[in-house]
């Protein structure tokens, strides 16, 4: 996949010296091509480039891995899957995959739908002081996870829920909720009010109004705050690293960096192939929703 | 829209329930719809912050709740040079780190808003790195750092030339902190960019136009324009940036987990090693709970020192 963006970039940065730029004087073709093109393409290579290297890595033999004298580093001679066969099969690699979806998927539910009741209690049904309320709960987005993993620790060894992957769904939507809360009181804002007060004259309760007009018109927002969710709870890792002790109940990213790396022989190639196949969900997703998130990036932002 | 949706309904009021009649009671809707998010905010946000900051002032350690002790951790913590080593470099890792971040993300967002073909595939490549875990960029990064197989030592010993021996990345002191600063800014760029890309978009052609039948030069157009009416996003940005880039723990962790000789911990790993490991859950939470003046004080200076043009303008401050 790294490849083809590459080739995909390499194409935008060659391609792009020969159309005609806009009709500005003293634009000139050279001119441009040293002031856009050039940084730009050093800019996607500098960005792409650690993926390339975890791919090619990923997919390379130990023979060559530590071979820079025979080899040429940056290409594969012989590609092999050696390193995701160990991974898969003698590593716990598919029951962590498995372990991160659940705690992601639950946690997202979670916060996606405590998010669109708060927000629509927020921007819709407004109360007295509902400004505050919005904006205490934004701030509840500034409060870092490093602050909070210490207490949040002891919290979750006295509800006993230590190494429980329980723990980190209930702990995640602290810093989701904000978040989605946010984006949805923007989205919700974007409704016209006068279609839910139609829907009260023919007789619909604030429920229904909700459910059957609110919720859908607000579906792009839902979208957006549904996958940044996950792809936050994917990738969280210090409540992970603090609250689950067991190498079988391990997200993702703990356990390659926690399991996989056993004594002072590092084993790069494993190492790289679960560090790619960790990557991929939330790029294959990313991939699909690109407009979502960009949206939701922005759109977080710009509230 | 309201087509689509509309015939759907019974257009009587289902009256006689007492349930339906008890969710269209406004109050009650209210306690039902704030339940769940006031719940999980108060027990698991609020209360922690509050019990952070208790913790801070007792000797608790794993396993066995504390006493109050006073201002004991804070006088042994300025008193430990591992501490004050660790604020350092956490001041040092944020303001470098900030600046690089900004500096190039401004750059790359000024390049993307010309007119450049492919742009929709270029903002999508160039988010990736902050899409991917950062733990695992973090070792893709520490493999690209490694002293024997450092692909950048390869490159510029074996085929540039410029350099005539392997570089020790992560082995020393101030090579290991910029080159976790290198890496962090890496993974900041991307956020930085887009969101300032989204600004800069907003702002009226108009404006341009106007500046160029005028005669003025790029950098005055940069300057008069496009910075200006950028600083209230820019603050924004900015004030996120400091406080994660402040309190980073994953790339630090992953990469060196505070080494070679705790030269590279930063206040959010030093409170995990003294907390969790280390088991001292009352100074590591002191330790923790230091960051806040920092936060505070960084969030107050970037959004006022920043943010004020818009009170200036006169727009209301949403």
């Amino acid at each position: 996949m790294t490849e083809a963006i590459k080739r995909a970039g390499k194409r935008a940065a060659e391609g792009g010296a020969t159309v005609v730029p806009e009709a500005m004087a003293w634009d000139s073709r050279a001119r441009r091509a040293v002031l856009l093109y050039l940084p730009l393409a050093c800019f996607v290579f500098i960005l792409l480039f650690p993926f390339y290297w975890m791919a090619i890595t990923a997919f390379k033999p130990n023979a060559e891995l530590y071979d820079y004298k025979t080899y040429n580093p940056l290409l594969i001679a012989k590609p092999t899957l050696d390193h995701v066969r160990k991974l898969l099969f003698d590593t716990a690699y598919l029951r962590w995959l498995l372990t991160t979806m659940t705690v992601a998927v639950s946690a997202t539910i979670l916060s996606l739908t405590a998010s669109a009741l708060a927000a629509y209690a927020i921007q819709r049904l407004r109360f007295k002081g509902s400004q505050y309320v919005g904006l205490a709960i934004y701030l509840g987005y500034l409060v870092p996870p490093s602050i909070l993993f210490i207490p949040l620790a002891t919290m979750v060894y006295r509800l006993g829920l230590f190494d429980t992957p329980f723990a980190l769904i209930l702990v995640y939507p602290t810093f989701l909720v904000p978040f989605c809360t946010w984006l949805l009181i923007g989205y919700f804002k974007s409704i016209p009010y006068e279609l839910e007060e139609c829907a009260l004259i023919d007789g619909a309760t604030r429920l229904q109004i909700l459910r059957r007009i609110t919720l859908p018109l607000a579906l792009p927002g839902l979208i957006s705050a549904g996958i940044f969710s996950f792809t936050l709870s994917w990738n969280e890792f210090i409540y992970a690293l603090a609250f689950i002790q067991s190498s079988e109940k391990k997200t993702v990213p703990v356990a390659i960096l926690t399991e996989l790396i056993s004594g002072d022989v590092y084993q790069w190639g494993a190492l790289m192939a679960g560090s790619l196949m960790g990557s991929l969900p939330v790029a294959i997703l990313y991939s699909f929703f690109v407009d979502y998130y960009v949206s939701s990036l922005t759109g977080a932002v710009k509230e | 829209m309201t087509t689509t949706t509309a015939p759907r309904w019974t257009p009587v009021r289902t009256e006689g329930r007492w349930l339906v009649r008890l969710f269209d009671w406004k109050p009650f809707l209210l306690f039902v719809c704030m339940l769940p998010a006031a719940g999980l905010l108060l027990t698991f946000l609020t209360y922690p912050l509050g019990l952070g900051i208790w913790l801070a002032f007792t000797d608790t350690t794993i396993g066995r709740s504390g006493q109050w002790i006073g201002v004991e951790n804070f006088e042994f913590l300025l008193s430990d040079r591992l501490f004050w080593q660790a604020v350092f470099y956490s001041v040092f890792y944020t303001s470098v780190a900030t600046l690089g971040k900004f500096g190039l993300g401004l750059w790359l967002a000024l390049l993307l808003n010309n007119h450049v073909p492919f742009k929709s595939i270029l903002r999508a490549i160039i988010l990736l790195p902050w899409i991917v875990p950062t733990v695992l960029s973090a070792i893709a990064f520490w493999w690209i750092y490694d002293p024997q197989f450092s692909i950048i030592s390869y490159l510029l010993v074996d085929r540039l030339g410029v350099a005539d021996k392997y570089f020790d990345f992560l082995g020393s002191t101030w090579p290991a902190r910029w080159s976790l600063i290198a890496a962090n800014i890496w993974r900041g760029i991307p956020f930085v960019a887009i969101s300032l890309l989204a600004g800069l978009q907003t702002i009226s052609p108009s404006l341009y136009e106007a500046a160029l039948l005028d005669g003025s030069t790029a950098w005055q157009r940069f300057r008069f324009i496009t910075f200006p009416l950028l600083l209230p996003i820019l603050a924004i940005v900015m004030t996120f940036s400091i406080i994660f880039t402040f309190t980073d723990f994953q790339l630090v962790y992953a990469i060196t987990r505070g080494g070679p000789v705790n030269s590279t911990h930063l206040m959010a790993t030093l409170a995990f090693q003294r907390g969790i490991p280390g088991g001292n859950l009352g100074e590591g939470a002191a330790i923790a709970v230091s960051m806040i003046p920092f936060l505070v004080f960084a969030t107050l200076f970037s959004y006022f020192a920043l943010a004020r043009r818009k009170w200036q303008q006169g727009e209301s401050n949403d």
